[in-house]
């Protein structure tokens, strides 16, 4: 201990001085990640804006009926491509109504189907499957949700559309609608049952997380008074993981909804309004979601009108997904009751 | 009583309690006696014999989980209009029988049983396993009130019941019938006027409560409780212990407890099990004031638990 | 009273326990979910069998191992030629330059996100951007990629066509627009291993005087190593698994060209192919001539994908021995799914 006054020791002042320069490497550090925090921002919001700015004229030339219905979307498209409009409209005529019914009904029937399918699945898997089924199911089906999308594509072009092709679609309704439109196994009914496949594993996932999280003493309790097991899972298990499911269904609308490649190879590649009323052979109509559209003419960006009418798809897929996002979020708020973590 | 054993441990006896009740006239004069010596609710009262029938009935009862004999040779009956208590250290197996009377013991793998129980005289395994259950029914150790309102958890069972119809929501007679069994269970005061509330929003000895009364929805004929009261404070657990008293008249119960106090201020006739076996069962005056078997002394003195 | 219970029998039968709730006596209408339950369980059994079987058969009946050392052959027969070297070392350029970029960049977000978060209204919304990013389909990502690759101050990243105009497609461009697909992982998973991280860890590192700068350096980061590695390995899985950000963003060709003559530049500043792309254009939706190839490299990119799992489950495994159960491998994205590869 150095007991000479006159020198001071490491004492207040220098302690204080290195203090602020450590202190002051702290706000430093503080701005610099927030800065990089402020980039991503900025990021997001530049593509927002680049993506609305890019598809403005698209959506100024035809207005509201943008989303409407009326002329075969290819024809407009290859309008656009060989630079001379349609008789009649500007170069940028688009009618989007084929591409969004086919959206709409790709993404909404996997979406119906894997919510009831996984949470059937889900309940087998907690409540009845043997352990041995359990512990091999696990990993396969975190396999399945993390193969990429164009092996699905893959197994739909190759396996399943040329089944269909082969064993649904018989000659006679070939025939039947060939003045209008070609039928092949690249349909309605393949898109919406790969799609299916695709969004159930982690649908199942989130929904066998949430109703192992049940807390085993209500379902003891419920036991306990005389309601058999299939009642108990239905009134107290299901109840109380119903905001994990809903929270899974807005996650898996939304991977449906952004599902490019998959949806290219196997939707069939006519912009084509699958019409209901049609019985059986709506079922089996080509579509095209909008998410495919954009993959499929994204070689031709450099013309201007199909680059114009290719971002206002995306900006409507844009919209879309934010509010799925904001929706998701929603929901994923009620599951921290819960302590289930998304 | 030996001298030299230290008196059974009694609740202090307040001036002016309220719930003392004067000792009334009982067939056995010697017992009316010692309930006259001993201020202390309801353990004096018994109910007259004639209110006093066999419901249930365990003979020769084994039961194991995986290898080890976790109760063994169990004996007893259960009476409506009396309460039984069921006492003995941590693994004594009382827990386990009691599970077992409702069947629950059947739904762990690796359980095995032996011998009979009988309700009614019908072998509780011949029934139909969910009927049995909403005529036995069981009040766990935690409170364990649905996410639901309060009418939905009473009404819970009742919307269950096959046989008379899904009951909708609200119609009259299940509205009297949830009322009946909140009444039944002393919490229709304090929730009656709101029943869409939470159940989770109310206290532990209300849960407690609740419970209760959601087991009583359905009618049953047997309820069992399983240390009802431990994660209780003191005064839900005096509440439920008098609501207990006044049940027996209609349901016969079956309380496990590991509070001797509790048993001596509840029960009628209680069953000293240990390590498996039935040491001693009999009155609850005869088994706190003169126990027959020393490990009965023993447990009772504190010797051990 | 010490001695222990005689280890003998009841003399009656003894009749096991555990065994199902018999449903024979159910009503009718819990009887049919039972049943359905039960068969659409099987039913996933089977189609998860089904998929998995199914290109494991393909896959290994045409895959050879002169596959993983040839480039792909420009000739007409194209089933019988060629590998997919190039699509192999594409893959590798593309998740590896994405990680480099996603990884920094996520951790130092969700460190800020975690520690700092000041101001709070600027916190909220970097945490709503990244749930936008997280939903947005790939495809618009790659769109916007497009925008700022081929006309914005980017451009030198590519090569310039003859008439000026930048080709905006390179793997600099498809490594940047797969490093804001990756970023929401990383952050999610950082996130959350920060938040378990106990508080004592925190409380001891400031009661010693350390700044909040230091602890995050010298205590925090390393204790969430293998929750970043998670993060890390799930933003590679989602990486190798896109196939639109590629098409738009790198083009289709089949083998990498490079651009200019300096040597690890030019490649980046080139054109190439991905195992996705590779499949894409070898299957009936591209040129379509060479199937077999096509489920030659699909195997080869489920088997990554499989490796990529392993390697996460080992990962969550290691990461807080406090917690009893293994952390879910999903719930570690902690935000909406990986949508529209």
């Amino acid at each position: 201990m150095d007991l000479n006054p006159l020198r001071a020791a490491p004492g207040e002042a220098q302690r204080r001085g290195r203090r602020w320069a450590t202190a002051r490497l702290d706000r430093r550090a503080e701005q610099t990640l927030g800065a990089l925090a402020v980039v991503v921002l900025i990021l997001i919001a530049a593509m927002v804006a680049t993506v609305f700015i890019k598809a403005w004229p698209s959506f100024s030339h035809n207005g509201l009926s943008w989303f409407g219905s009326g002329g075969d979307v290819d024809e407009q498209l290859r309008a656009m491509q060989r630079a001379t409009p349609l008789p009649g409209h500007s170069i940028y005529y688009f009618r989007a109504w084929p591409l969004i019914w086919g959206t709409l009904l790709t993404t909404g029937a996997a979406v119906v189907i894997a919510l009831v399918s996984s949470t059937l699945a889900a309940i087998f898997l907690t409540e009845f499957a043997p352990l041995v089924v359990r512990r091999v199911l696990d990993p396969l089906i975190r396999l399945l949700a993390g193969i990429p999308s164009v092996i699905y594509g893959l197994i739909g072009i190759l396996a399943l559309a040329p089944w269909i092709n082969e064993h649904l679609i018989s000659r006679s309704r070939k025939e039947s609608v060939a003045y209008v439109v070609q039928l092949n196994g690249a349909n309605l009914t393949t898109a919406t049952l790969i799609l299916t496949v695709m969004i159930l594993p982690i649908m199942v996932a989130i929904s066998a997380n949430a109703l192992e999280a049940v807390p085993r003493s209500w379902q003891e309790g419920s036991i306990a008074l005389g309601v058999n097991r299939w009642r108990t899972i239905w009134r107290v298990s299901l109840r109380t993981a119903r905001p994990a499911i809903i929270a899974a269904a807005v996650l898996a609308t939304a991977r449906a909804l952004g599902e490019a490649v998959m949806l290219f190879m196997v939707a069939g590649s006519r912009g084509f309004a699958a019409n209901p009323l049609d019985g059986l052979t709506f079922l089996l109509e080509p579509v095209r979601p909008l998410a495919a559209t954009i993959f499929e003419e994204s070689d031709g960006l450099t013309n201007p009108a199909i680059s114009h009418t290719i971002y206002a798809i995306g900006a409507v897929l844009l919209v879309s997904a934010a509010m799925l996002s904001l929706a998701g979020w929603a929901s994923k708020q009620q599951l921290k009751r819960f302590g289930i973590g998304i | 009583m030996d001298p030299l054993m230290p008196p059974p441990v009694r609740r202090i006896a307040l001036d002016r309690d309220p719930y003392v009740a004067p000792p009334r006239a009982t067939s056995n004069g010697a017992e009316a006696a010692a309930a006259a010596a001993a201020p202390s609710r309801a353990r004096g009262e018994r109910l007259p014999a004639s209110l006093v029938r066999e419901r249930m009935r365990a003979e020769s009862v084994w039961l194991a989980y995986g290898e080890n004999w976790v109760v063994r040779d169990v004996s007893l009956p259960v009476r409506q209009g009396e309460v039984l208590a069921l006492i003995g250290a941590s693994g004594s197996g009382k827990t386990t029988l009691l599970r077992s009377m409702n069947r629950l013991t059947e739904i762990t793998a690796g359980a095995a049983r032996s011998g009979r129980i009988t309700i009614d005289g019908q072998d509780i395994h011949d029934l139909e396993v969910n009927d049995l259950r909403r005529r036995v029914t069981m009040v766990f150790q935690q409170p364990n009130p649905f996410p639901m309102s309060i009418f939905d958890n009473v009404a819970y069972a009742l919307a269950e019941r096959p046989g008379r119809g899904r009951r909708r929501r609200r119609s009259p007679e299940l509205e009297k019938a949830v009322a009946d069994a909140l009444k039944r269970a002393g919490l229709y005061d304090e929730v009656g006027a709101d029943l869409d509330r939470s159940a989770l929003s109310l206290s532990g000895g209300q849960q407690q409560r609740l419970c209760i009364a959601r087991a009583l929805a359905a009618e049953p004929e047997v309820l069992l409780l399983d240390e009802p009261c431990s994660a209780l404070d003191p005064i839900s657990t005096a509440i439920i212990e008098d609501l207990i008293v006044e049940l027996r008249e209609s349901v016969a119960i079956v309380i496990v407890t590991h509070n001797l106090q509790q048993a001596f201020r509840v029960a009628d006739h209680v069953a000293f099990m240990h390590l498996g076996e039935l040491v001693e069962y009999g009155s609850s005056v005869q088994v706190f004031d003169r126990p027959q078997m020393q490990r009965t002394r023993d447990y009772i003195s504190g010797a051990f638990g | 009273m010490a001695t222990a219970a005689p280890a003998v029998g009841p003399p009656g039968p003894v009749i096991a326990g555990g065994r199902r709730e018999r449903t024979s006596s159910w009503p009718l209408a819990d009887r049919v979910g039972y049943w359905l339950c039960w068969a659409t369980g099987i039913g996933i059994c089977l189609i998860t069998l089904g998929i998995v079987v199914f290109m494991f058969v393909k896959g290994i009946a045409y895959l050879k191992p002169s596959l993983f050392v040839e480039s792909p052959a420009a000739e007409a027969v194209q089933s019988r030629s060629g590998g997919f070297l190039d699509p192999i070392v594409g893959t590798l350029i593309v998740s590896i330059l994405g990680i480099a970029i996603a990884a920094p960049l996520g951790v130092a977000i969700a460190v800020w996100l975690s520690e700092y978060r000041r101001p709070s209204w600027l916190a909220r919304t970097v945490e709503s951007a990244i749930e936008v990013i997280a939903g947005t389909p790939s495809v618009v990502l790659a769109l916007f990629g497009l925008l700022i690759f081929s006309e914005g101050f980017l451009a030198f990243l590519s090569q310039r066509a003859s008439n000026g105009s930048v080709y905006g497609r390179s793997f600099f461009a498809a490594g940047g627009v797969m490093a804001v697909l990756a970023i929401p992982l990383i952050v999610g998973s950082t996130r959350e291993a920060l938040s378990q991280l106990p508080v004592r860890l925190r409380e001891a590192s400031y009661a010693l005087g350390r700044t909040r700068a230091t602890t995050i350096r010298r205590v925090l980061l390393p204790a969430i190593r293998p929750g970043i590695a998670t993060g890390t390995v799930l933003g590679m899985g989602r990486i190798i698994g896109d196939t639109a950000i590629i098409k738009i963003l790198l083009g289709v060709a089949l083998v990498n060209e490079g651009v200019g003559h300096v040597p690890l530049l030019s490649t980046l500043r080139g054109t190439g192919a991905t195992l996705t792309t590779f499949v894409f254009e070898n299957s009936p939706a591209g040129e379509g001539n060479a199937p077999q190839k096509a489920y030659a490299a699909a195997f080869v990119l489920m088997m990554m994908v499989l490796v990529l799992n392993a390697l996460v489950t080992w990962l969550t495994g290691r990461s807080g021995g406090e917690r009893s159960k293994p952390r879910r491998w999903w719930a570690l994205a902690r935000l909406p799914l990986r949508s529209g590869r």
